[in-house]
């Protein structure tokens, strides 16, 4: 092993001398004890120097231009070297200005508005693509891609059968055993029944679909798409004259309206044989009594406010997810953030429009 | 390439047809009033240093880009603020191979091939629309199995060779590539150049073609334009450029590799057979001498 890079001075204070090995690896606390000199050498010794690498250099190069002195006993190789990095000593230009804290905050918050707007405005805009270029589709219907369609059905609803009824049956156990223990103080436990019927029907089924399927399907959209412009595929169909619109969206937007009120239908129903199933077994209500009650208590606004606002939320979660996945530009984590921005917002105006939904619904006496 | 001067398109007939083209992003002017002309039958190569600009000025030409003012016209027909399905029988008469081949990823290469004739010919038979594909594949050197592979299977080279398959699948008129050769290996580069001029000379193709690449350029190129200083600098053969003293052509053609590939393409041109069969004798016997084939036979 080399000897670590030193320095003392020679020739009364006048000559700076290095010795050692001037690499990063043997550097120690060399630049430090630089920083603390205070005599005024004439010139630099590197002559006694072994190994140098371009930090070692640099340093040889600092000092030598802050202190305006000539290097002295350098090699051939160490002379190209620090002629090298002579010329590459080039000040970066605009050293980023430190913000107060303060500053900073107000900013980012100011952006994020910004950027919240934007997005906004370009999320209607593109609704009001879609809108445009399904009532075109609508009046050519030649140029509808039913390959596209029918497979976005298959994605979309059949695929999704599975996991939906899973967690639709468990939702309904949920509510209704839930609802049992707190009924149980007023011995009121057949009010469970209500309970499980109006709940399901009218809010959980659809709101649980619609997340479901903005966390499925919603990503995916925005993903797919998203990758696809990353490789230049959106870029290539339009230049053969496929409009993306009519080929990656608008199947999907379809798929989404369509296939929600189904899947939104079929979980509440699953909810119900699961809710009943508790009932069941743990209140001693038989599935007759149950299903008869819910005939009763469960108005058919119920089934409606559910199926109306289905298909809506479909839309809103298939066109942010297709909104999201067209901005992606650039590099692969875009795709990542899109993603995830596809899905929250989604979920987000999801729940907002059920809120306008449920006090609309209540005001013209859907209660 | 001192011949290339001959093989200038007579007729003339101006295909596309770019004026005052102004493209700006944010802050930055990419172009500026930019002028360009490409003729009926010739391979025009676009050079220009990074950034300069050259994959804008194609996506700019094909309707991808928006540019802020200027004109562009392709068979004397506008292309700018055209919808994707506006300007469909431009868009049936052109080919496009971007950088990275833009395979539809979940599609075989056979079914890529397929999307722009499904797209015009929807009533085209499935059995001819297979065969189809079958032979454009082979026709760009892509071994027959290739077909249905996805694009995941494939190499980089490969996918490009696809997506020119891809781009001829219609019998184009005009092709556009977008640094068809970046990212292959020489032989497999050369092997791309020769694909594409003896492309050109079969099916009478106009070529609009981005490169790095200065053998390309001596190889196949009728003219070169050269973009710099946010818009066409100048467009010709390479001897006229050279004839230039604009600084970055000179620099660009008589750098080290401009030399070497202005050698290269020299060497070929007047080839001296006893020169070569020197030098081809000397490399044999510097490898072992003995084992290697007799030279000479394939020349």
């Amino acid at each position: 092993m080399s000897a670590p890079a030193d320095f003392d001075l020679a020739d009364k204070g006048k000559t700076l001398r290095f010795t050692g090995s001037l690499t990063l690896a043997r550097l120690g606390d060399l630049p430090q004890h630089l920083d603390d000199l205070e005599a005024s050498p004439d010139r630099i010794d590197i002559a006694p120097v072994e190994r140098m690498d371009t930090v070692g250099a640099w340093l040889i190069h600092r000092l030598a231009r802050d202190h305006d002195i000539p290097v002295e006993g350098a090699s051939e190789d160490q002379a190209n070297l620090l002629e090298q990095i002579a010329v590459a000593d080039q000040p970066l230009k605009e050293p980023p200005v430190p913000v107060h804290t303060f500053n900073r905050l107000l900013n980012q918050m100011g952006e994020a508005t910004i950027r919240a707007g934007v997005t906004l405005v370009g999320l209607i805009g593109f609704f009001g693509a879609v809108l445009i270029d399904f009532f075109v589709l609508m009046r050519h219907p030649r140029r509808i891609r039913w390959n596209a369609l029918v497979r976005q059905f298959e994605v979309v609803g059949v695929d999704a059968l599975g996991i939906i009824g899973l967690m639709s049956f468990l939702i309904g156990i949920v509510i209704a055993q839930q609802g049992a223990i707190q009924l149980r103080q007023f011995g009121a436990e057949v009010f469970t029944i209500n309970l499980v019927g109006r709940l399901t029907l009218r809010e959980l089924g659809v709101l649980m679909t619609a997340i479901m399927v903005a966390g499925r399907s919603g990503s995916a959209f925005a993903a797919q798409i998203g990758s696809m412009k990353l490789a230049e595929e959106v870029d290539a169909m339009r230049t053969i004259g496929v409009a993306p619109m009519e080929a990656l969206v608008l199947p999907r937007v379809v798929a989404a309206f369509w296939m929600m009120p189904m899947l939104s239908f079929y979980s509440a129903m699953v909810a119900l044989v699961g809710g009943g199933l508790f009932c069941w077994f743990s209140l001693d209500i038989p599935p007759i009594t149950f299903v008869s009650r819910i005939r009763e208590v469960v108005p058919i606004t119920d089934l409606w406010q559910g199926l109306l606002k289905a298909p809506v939320f479909g839309m809103i979660i298939a066109i942010a997810g297709c909104f999201q996945g067209m901005q992606v530009e650039g590099n692969a984590e875009a795709v990542g953030l899109r993603t995830t921005a596809a899905v929250v917002q989604s979920i987000f105006l999801v729940i907002v429009l059920d809120a306008f939904f449920a006090v609309f619904f209540a005001s013209i006496g859907w209660i | 390439m001192t011949q290339s001067s001959a093989k200038r398109p007579s007729d003339g007939e101006v295909v596309i047809c770019v004026r005052g083209l102004t493209n700006r992003f944010g802050e930055q002017v990419v172009h500026e009033n930019l002028d360009l002309d490409v003729h009926r039958g010739e391979i025009l190569g676009v050079v220009g240093g990074s950034g300069t600009g050259k994959s804008v000025l194609m996506r700019s030409i094909i309707g991808l880009q928006h540019p802020e003012a200027g004109e562009v016209k392709v068979f004397g027909e506008p292309m700018i603020g055209r919808e994707d399905t506006e300007a469909r029988n431009i868009r049936a008469r052109w080919g496009v191979l971007f950088q990275g081949g833009a395979l539809f990823s979940t599609l075989s290469v056979a079914e890529n091939v397929q999307v722009p004739l499904r797209e015009y010919f929807p009533h085209l038979e499935q059995s001819l629309m297979d065969e189809i594909a079958a032979y454009k594949v082979t026709m760009t050197g892509l071994p027959p199995e290739a077909g249905p592979k996805f694009p995941s299977e494939l190499s980089g080279g490969m996918k490009k060779r696809a997506g020119l398959a891809r781009s001829l699948a219609l019998d184009p008129e005009l092709l556009f590539l977008d640094e068809p050769t970046a990212g292959l290996d020489p032989i497999g580069a050369a092997a791309f150049d020769d694909l594409i001029k003896s492309l050109k000379e079969t099916l009478g193709l106009t070529v609009f073609l981005i490169t790095h690449d200065l053998d390309t350029l001596h190889a196949i190129c009728d003219r070169v334009a050269v973009l710099a200083d946010k818009r066409v600098v100048a467009v010709g053969t390479i001897p006229e450029l050279l004839a230039l003293d604009h600084p970055w052509i000179q620099e660009y053609f008589n750098g080290p590799r401009g030399r070497a590939a202005q050698d290269a393409a020299d060497r070929e041109a007047d080839a001296d057979p006893v020169e070569n069969m020197k030098r081809r004798q000397a490399a044999l016997e510097s490898a072992g001498g003995d084992t290697a084939p007799a030279p000479g036979a394939g020349e």
